[in-house]
């Protein structure tokens, strides 16, 4: 078995995370960094978080992003684990081509495309522009990652233990509930987070669908990235980052505690 | 037909209405409507719309010859050889930034999968940390490195490799950088994906019947890896070809990418009528790799239904 020997793997492997986290790295350090300029190191120093405390600007933005976050991540994950049930149980269904097209298709298409088609979806019916048209386009553009996330779920585990519930006379919305659904929960909960995470990430769909008053996060960080690099810049980016790698750290142990369950759910069964 | 088989059928109906309608409401048919208004303006002149086109001036006047001008937009398109050139230069950056994306990735996603099985899991959690981590961080991330009094020229004079600073943003190069940086985990992970799931054991046999190792990963493995390989540049190509943030904040200006010029068509030059005109261009460019896309997609996460 030559598994793992070579030294061109590891160095590969090496060299892209190297490649994938450096800049992420200098970005974190540089927002601790006491001297406004990035060559010249200052020492250490929390001035650039100090400082954005005052910053109501972004303040605001962050909790304008928040909310949008929170609310559409929510929206696409019930819509995208529906959509992702309807594609791996209905079978055949009148339309299912063009359903599954509709889901995949957000996937790649690019964003300036699904931006603009949404703005002048809401100006085609003249809907005000602000907080709530931006959640909608965001639980649109998610709800497809939630669908492929829980459906990469649904196809690989044992339909027979729905099978054996409805059997046993159990109705098909009950066996969804106490079966299915706590099978599932870790896929939705993964799914939930990165919907969260995207809508959190996302300028382009959310610079057209805004409207006044709702600035989020992203369009307050490109306006000032677009002037040059600003330590309170750093700053923010770093708490994002964290408040990420905190969130998928704790996502990741669920879905293990889940697997632990099921492996011995799995054991359960077989003795 | 059994009762509970037609409750099942029924449920089933229920669960698909909900998110068919949504998509149908918020992505499919607005889709009609840039077509529509791409083509032509009378609808414009309704009166809900007028205020909204006030911006668009030169527009108001044509309104009376509808006929004529419904493929204006599109001939404006073809006729300023700007658009084309964004067009070429969006292709240009999406073929070469999926090459080398292919040559960096495959090696990584080759030396993840022939890794301790322990190990792989965090290694696929390692790749894809940065996936969650925001778009924009990353790229203004590049920034900090790449600009002229950055670390990337700092550590260069200091390494004395070169004397006075480069300018490595505003560049192709830093444009490369950037999506090679953003789009990787999307072409490691389906690579891996396939590797990680091929057998061993005919690598062993071809070991076995004296075939050398470049060879039978060139005989065997490579092509196994071939699905992987089609997702994961079709998941870079796609996108990378309507990009607009990482050309506008790492490119040079003096040639756009089409993401640009639709977005300055949308937001700086007002004109609606054109911005929609290239979004629908830039959609029958890439309909073919999208429903190629779609396919592979449909094939990986529908294929193994009992």
């Amino acid at each position: 078995m030559n598994r793992g020997a070579s030294s061109f793997n590891v160095i590969s492997v090496a060299l892209g995370l190297a490649f994938l986290y450096l800049p992420i790295a200098i970005l974190v350090i540089y927002s601790f960094n006491a001297s406004r300029l990035v060559t010249i190191w200052g020492g250490w120093s929390l001035v650039w978080y100090r400082e954005l405390l005052h910053d109501d600007a972004v303040l605001q933005a962050a909790w304008v992003s928040l909310r949008v976050a929170a609310l559409s991540a929510s929206a696409a994950t019930v819509l995208g684990t529906l959509a992702a049930v309807a594609l791996t149980r209905s079978g055949r269904f009148r339309g299912r081509l063009l359903f599954s097209g509709m889901v995949y298709a957000p996937l790649v298409m690019p964003e300036v495309i699904t931006g603009l088609s949404l703005l002048l979806l809401f100006v085609a019916f003249d809907v005000d522009r602000g907080f709530w048209t931006i959640a909608i386009a965001h639980t649109t553009l998610t709800m497809c990652f939630v669908t492929v996330i829980v459906q990469s779920r649904l196809v690989t585990f044992d339909r027979s233990l729905e099978e054996a519930a409805m059997d046993l006379g159990c109705p098909p919305a009950r066996t969804f509930l106490t079966i299915t659904l706590p099978l599932i929960a870790p896929a939705i909960a993964a799914g939930w987070m990165l919907a969260f995470s995207l809508s959190l990430d996302d300028l382009v769909i959310a610079s057209f669908t805004t409207g006044p008053g709702a600035t989020t996060l992203p369009i307050r960080i490109y306006s000032e990235v677009r002037l040059g690099v600003k330590p309170e810049i750093n700053a923010v980016c770093t708490i994002m980052i964290a408040f990420v790698a905190f969130g998928t750290v704790a996502s990741s142990l669920i879905a293990k505690r889940g697997a632990v369950r099921r492996e011995r759910a799995a054991l359960g069964a077989q003795v | 037909m059994s009762a509970s088989s037609g409750n099942r059928n029924w449920s089933a109906r229920g669960i698909v209405l909900l998110p068919y309608l949504w998509l149908f409401i918020f992505f499919l048919a607005p889709f009609v409507i840039v077509l529509k208004i791409s083509l032509s303006q009378t609808a414009l002149a309704q009166p809900p719309y007028v205020p909204l086109f006030d911006a668009a001036a030169g527009w108001a006047g044509l309104m009376d010859f509808v006929s004529q001008l419904s493929a204006d937009s599109f001939r404006l398109l073809s006729s300023d050889s700007i658009y084309l050139l964004s067009y070429l230069k969006s292709l240009q950056v999406a073929a070469i930034s999926t090459i080398v994306l292919l040559a960096v990735g495959y090696p990584i996603a080759y030396g993840m999968a022939r890794a301790p099985r322990a190990w792989q899991p965090p290694l696929v959690m390692a790749v894809v940390l940065p996936f969650w981590t925001s778009f924009l961080i990353r790229i203004y991330a590049w920034i900090n490195i790449l600009q002229r009094d950055g670390i990337l020229n700092d550590v260069l004079m200091r390494l004395h490799a070169i004397d006075v600073p480069a300018s490595w943003l505003s560049s192709d190069t830093a444009v490369y950088i950037g999506m090679v940086y953003s789009y990787l985990p999307f072409m490691v992970l389906p690579i891996y994906a396939t590797l990680e799931k091929m057998d061993e054991t005919l690598l062993e046999a071809a070991a076995d019947l004296g075939c050398p190792r470049w060879r039978a990963f060139w005989l065997v493995t490579l092509p196994l890896s071939l699905s992987g390989i089609a997702a994961g540049a079709l998941l870079c190509f796609i996108p990378i070809v309507g990009e607009f943030v990482i050309p506008d904040l790492l490119g040079g200006s003096e040639s756009s990418m089409i993401g640009q010029t639709l977005w300055s068509e949308f937001f700086s030059n007002r004109d609606w009528p054109v911005a929609s005109a290239i979004a629908v261009a830039l959609l029958g460019l890439l309909l073919v790799p999208i429903m190629f896309y779609e396919r592979l997609q449909q094939r990986a996460l529908e294929g193994n239904r009992g």
